[in-house]
């Protein structure tokens, strides 16, 4: 039993933690206290560390070389994750971009595209954001409603609505599903598109969450012309790029180190006189502590079964639910404890009571997890489905007159 | 970064489980229930198996093995529900192993069937050592020793220790003229009393033990090795959860899948669905503790009251929720003696007030973390 890293991952982990001593002094404040309040400033600012972090190679770690990346391992992507936080500096701005659009063009991308997308996204110079999510399309996301439809020169026409989309506001690209054939069942008439966000006919619009801050952005598509040779992957084949990008999605998540800690909790309680001694905090603070800190060993499964080659399966969504879990629980102790002034915006807990009831439903809901790990990692029958096989079309004219 | 098993461990693991087989335990548990006679002591197979020894180092006659290693025997006799003390034998033989003790070999080899009187270190709240108490909450104080040269008076009682009736000794952690000092006593000298008793589950044979002028050794185990005792039951009892829900889980789908109802199997419905995932949750968990309780064992000593005090939280909490999705899958009969759940759920029951009991172990989570000490 070894939680340490090996030789070369050792040396990987002190030039990376050499360079981030020398250099995080440069790093800017964009998220909680002492945060560049102007928000134009603020992404510029970030951008610019993104830079240093990607010449610097702390970025598209995972990416081969030749698109610019250092052509490692997700261990080694672990280890700047860790590096990073342990400086308390911030990450890449675009950490959509790097950690799931640029792996999907890797993958899918005409060398052409690879070309002209990797390398700025790379240097922060040009932001992709995922626009996959619509209203009435989330964990059933198969079902999104968004046409495309072909020209007869080639190019497409896309109409129609997307939610949830984080960055769109500064955003150079998108990366778009869309429904090219409404006659086949819903999985095989989808295609992925890289649309540009100045385009005519794109507008976005920021969407406020329960903090009061819009961290999302819903983008509206009227009639947006694109070139033919904007098609990620296959025309019809927009399913098979979507579940590389969940897949990396996946892998994102599980190997980035979220800044939900027991200790801090404990920090919190103990400011609040009294708390620490009151039997009942103690068995809540106990609780949520146990789940934190099963968290944390679970990450050091993941990473001693990525160094022997395995890659997390989707019961590693489990470590998603547990932290939120805890720390949506963390959160309301601390405002019993804390009393009102925990809600405010300005306070340490503030951000976390307000955010978190939605992060349950970030990346498909817990509901949705929990069935997919119950069919893919217990076993277990799937629910009964009447979406198998019927052409879309089919489908959305039922659910009409079953709603009539 | 390595935390997979190595080809030792895995082995000892498959030795666990062949040994194991040979008396169906689950049958005894719930024969046992009905039939005092038919209460199994698996101490020859232990003895055999030189499980008594796994902690002892190697000076110490044992076979010096890690945590890990223990807790991976303790988890194969949790899966089968064994009668088996080791979460009473094992804490004693690492004071007398740490002491340099001259039982310790005895001990260690099974030749000397040693129980271990649990003490419980003290917390941020609670500035004693203490006992369970034999009832309420409160918790109940160390038995006292007079000491003269090598030899210890002991008066007072400890409620509640597991393999009191069967052992031959008693190692006792008693307050002594300047803080705690261990004992070892002849579970037949004058002046004990031992009142064996079983309560609920008949895989958990129970004694409460009354030193009223008893005599014994005095042992050289410094108050570290005290605490460390402590440390280490709360993981192996922790382990032997995780092996319980680990083998219940498997029973619960495959009735899931078969068992139909409005024309489709009930494993489909997400109303069992996800609570069965709920139980992995728990479970997985449970096993990430169990890493960290080994790893502060042997790598991190001021970590190892938090790590064994979250392992055995987390692992009684995942024990509760799996026995009771065991009953809840199967409906009414799973509730009955028609099925094997309520041996589970008796073993559950009885467990979680064990040793401080689960809610003492999250408490000792929480004031370590209040007291400043950082997860690895």
């Amino acid at each position: 039993m070894d939680l340490n890293d090996d030789p070369q991952q050792a040396e990987f982990r002190t030039q990376v933690r050499s360079w981030l001593n020398e250099h995080k002094a440069e790093a800017p404040i964009v998220m909680g206290e002492g945060q560049i309040e102007d928000e134009h400033e603020r992404i510029e600012a970030w951008r610019g560390w993104q830079r240093k972090l990607a010449d610097a190679g702390l970025c598209g770690v995972t990416w081969p070389e030749e698109y610019g990346g250092q052509g490692k391992g997700p261990i080694e992507q672990v280890i700047v994750n860790q590096e990073l936080s342990r400086a308390q500096v911030p990450g890449p701005l675009d950490f959509i971009g790097l950690g799931m659009m640029g792996p999907a063009i890797i993958v899918h991308g005409t060398d052409e595209q690879k070309r002209r997308y990797l390398g700025p996204m790379l240097h922060g110079d040009e932001v992709c954001c995922q626009l996959f999510s619509e209203p009435a399309a989330g964990s059933d996301l198969a079902g999104v409603t968004t046409r495309a439809v072909e020209q007869e020169d080639g190019s497409f026409k896309i109409s129609g609505q997307k939610v949830w989309t984080t960055n769109a506001q500064f955003s150079a690209f998108g990366v778009l599903l869309a429904r090219t054939d409404a006659d086949v069942p819903k999985h095989k008439g989808l295609t992925m598109f890289i649309v540009p966000m100045d385009a005519p006919g794109i507008t976005v619009r920021g969407l406020r969450q329960i903090s009061g801050e819009a961290e999302f952005n819903e983008v509206f598509l009227d009639e947006v012309h694109v070139p033919a040779d904007t098609v990620l992957g296959q025309v019809g084949g927009g399913w098979s790029t979507a579940l590389t990008v969940l897949m990396f999605e996946r892998l994102s998540i599980g190997t980035s180190s979220i800044g939900y800690s027991a200790e801090r909790f404990a920090a919190g309680v103990l400011s609040a006189p009294g708390a620490a001694e009151d039997p009942e905090v103690r068995q809540r603070l106990g609780h949520v502590g146990t789940e934190m800190i099963a968290s944390r060993f679970a990450g050091h499964r993941l990473l001693s079964d990525l160094a022997g080659g395995k890659l997390p399966g989707p019961e590693f969504g489990l470590g998603k639910v547990t932290i939120v879990k805890s720390a949506i629980e963390a959160g309301d102790l601390l405002a019993d404890v804390l009393g009102p002034d925990a809600l405010d915006t300005g306070s340490e807990w503030g951000y976390i009571i307000s955010f978190l009831p939605g992060l349950k439903s970030a990346g498909g809901t817990e509901e949705i997890l929990r069935n997919t790990i119950g069919e893919r990692v217990l076993g277990l029958p799937p629910e009964p489905r009447s979406d198998k096989g019927v052409p879309f079309s089919e489908l959305k004219a039922r659910e009409k007159e079953e709603v009539a | 970064m390595d935390l997979s098993l190595t080809d030792e461990q895995e082995f000892l693991r498959e030795a666990a489980r062949g040994a194991l087989k040979r008396v169906d335990t689950v049958a005894a548990a719930r024969e046992a229930l009905e039939d005092e006679t038919k209460r199994p002591d698996l101490w020859k197979t232990i003895v055999e198996a030189g499980w008594t020894g796994l902690l002892t180092s190697e000076d110490g006659g044992g076979a010096g093995l890690g945590l890990y290693d223990a807790m991976l025997v303790a988890q194969e006799c949790g899966r089968v529900l064994a009668p088996v003390p080791l979460v009473s034998t094992l804490p004693a033989a690492t004071v007398l192993d740490a002491a340099g003790d001259e039982a310790s070999a005895a001990v260690a080899s099974g030749e000397l069937r040693v129980a271990w009187l649990p003490a419980a270190p003290p917390t941020d709240q609670e500035p004693r050592w203490t006992t369970d108490p034999k009832g309420g909450i409160l918790r109940a104080t160390l038995p006292t020793a007079t000491v003269d040269g090598s030899t210890a008076t002991l008066s007072g009682a400890v409620h509640w220790v597991l393999d009191a009736a069967q052992a031959e000794a008693l190692l006792v952690t008693a307050e002594g003229p300047d803080g705690p000092i261990a004992v070892l006593v002849d579970a037949s000298a004058s002046g004990v009393t031992v009142e064996g008793l079983w309560r609920y589950d008949a895989t958990r044979p129970l004694g409460h033990v009354t030193l009223d002028g008893a005599q014994g050794r005095v042992v050289a185990a410094d108050e570290l090795a005290l605490r460390r005792a402590w440390h280490v039951a709360q993981g192996l009892l922790a382990a032997e959860a995780v092996g319980t829900v680990d083998a219940l889980l498997p029973v619960a789908i495959a009735y899931a899948k078969e068992r139909h109802t409005f024309g489709r199997a009930i494993g489909s419905y997400q109303a069992l669905k996800h609570q069965l995932v709920e139980v992995l949750r728990l479970l997985e968990n449970a096993k990430s503790l169990l890493i960290y309780a080994a790893w502060a064992h042997e790598n991190a000593p001021d970590e190892l009251s938090l790590a064994t005090a979250a392992a055995r939280s987390g692992a009684e909490h995942a024990l509760d929720v799996a026995t009771r999705v065991q009953i809840s899958v199967h409906g009414g009969i799973g509730a009955t003696w028609e099925h094997d759940a309520p041996l589970f759920f008796r073993r559950a029951q009885l467990q979680r007030r064990l040793l401080g009991g689960a809610g003492g172990a999250t408490d000792r989570v929480a004031g370590e973390l209040l007291g400043g000490v950082v997860p690895a």
